[in-house]
């Protein structure tokens, strides 16, 4: 069954992700969050985050990962299949056989109706991700981490890899405030 | 065996290099497969990229698949795929699964919060890219119709986005063709 359900999601994941795979990340969001609640929405966001800061295609990443999760080696087989062979195998035989299909105007009107669709659940996403930051940072931190993030990303051209990578050793090697007042306390308490 | 062996090569590389998901490695595949082992035109190479950008799902196996089909067959198709996906998923694999066996300490905790605004900063500069790309595409006027309309769909309706994907798949085969 949850090999069944592994398959469905991800199928349909990559049946709809036009655009590459950067698109299918809010339809993931939906199967894996919303829909069979296989993983909350931090978890997701650690995905995210990892996958982003990886080298590679992020749609298998995400797809492997959490088919990994779900059902152990044979789920990831079956999550990245369900992703990527439906696909190739459309491409294969388009390529091979009816090349004239790329030309037709109705093929480029498809694409061209379908990203406008995929840039409305990606805002909608970001939107999501904001609120939950607010909800752990608050409003000040968050808004500045996001100003910080957007400056170095969009700006100075640094890879999000990279200023991933940094914010993750920096949660790493700083200390914990709360660890440190509980530890005071006890200290307190003992005395 | 050779053949096979320049397959995963060719694809390995990108694979391992190409950060930003798919659409990044697409110059480094060009690159493999026109300039250092010549197995497709630059023509060749352009209608694919066309055809692949037309069907739905993820690029850079679209890419492999098809390539390693032209040159080695099925075997060489499954080769392709293999290496671009297996190396940096089973990097995700070994290091998501750490953090999640620590995902109860503070420390894990804390990264999950601070990464949280660059995530949706990196969602919202993706957002803006698809639709300026839409913009450029089918203009402003289809543009804010699809946007108003999907919005409305799947956040008041609660259509679910298949619906509203394959619907806009209608449309535009209709109306911006």
């Amino acid at each position: 069954m949850k090999q069944r359900n592994l398959f469905l999601a991800f199928f349909r994941v990559g049946m709809l992700g036009y655009g590459g795979g950067p698109s299918s990340i809010p339809l993931v969001h939906k199967e894996v969050v919303e829909k069979y609640k296989w993983m909350n929405d931090d978890e997701f966001a650690d995905v995210l985050a990892l996958g982003n800061s990886l080298p590679g295609p992020i749609a298998t990443k995400m797809a492997g990962y959490i088919g990994y999760r779900v059902a152990g080696i044979f789920g990831m087989i079956n999550a990245v299949l369900a992703t990527i062979v439906p696909t190739i195998a459309i491409m294969i035989l388009l390529l091979t056989s009816l090349t004239f299909v790329k030309d037709e105007p109705w093929v480029a009107g498809m694409t061209k109706a379908v990203v406008p669709v995929v840039g409305v659940m990606l805002a909608v996403l970001t939107l999501d991700f904001t609120k939950k930051a607010e909800k752990n940072l608050g409003w000040l931190k968050t808004i500045a981490f996001i100003v910080l993030s957007f400056l170095l990303i969009q700006w100075l051209n640094i890879h999000p890899g990279i200023v991933i990578g940094a914010l993750l050793l920096y949660a790493l090697l700083a200390p914990i405030q709360e660890v440190k007042e509980q530890k005071k306390h006890e200290k307190g308490q003992s005395v | 065996m050779e053949k096979l062996w320049e397959i995963f090569l060719a694809f390995f590389i990108p694979g391992i290099v190409g950060y930003g998901g798919g659409p990044a490695s697409i110059p480094l595949v060009k690159n493999e497969v026109i300039t250092r082992y010549e197995w497709l035109t630059v023509t060749e190479f352009s209608e694919m990229l066309a055809l692949a950008n037309s069907l739905p799902g993820p690029i850079a196996t679209k890419m492999a698949g098809y390539i390693g089909y032209l040159e080695g067959g099925v075997l060489g198709s499954i080769v392709g795929v293999f290496a671009t996906v297996a190396p940096s998923l089973i990097l995700m694999v070994v290091l998501l699964s750490v953090l999640y066996k620590f995902k109860d300490s503070p420390k894990v905790k804390k990264m999950t919060a601070l990464i949280r605004p660059t995530i949706a900063i990196l969602l919202g500069l993706m957002a803006y890219e698809f639709f300026q790309q839409s913009y450029e595409g089918a203009g402003l006027w289809q543009t804010i119709f699809l946007v108003v309309v999907s919005y409305v769909l799947m956040q008041k309706v609660k259509v679910h986005p298949a619906f509203v994907i394959l619907g806009s798949l209608v449309y535009g085969a209709v109306f911006l063709a």
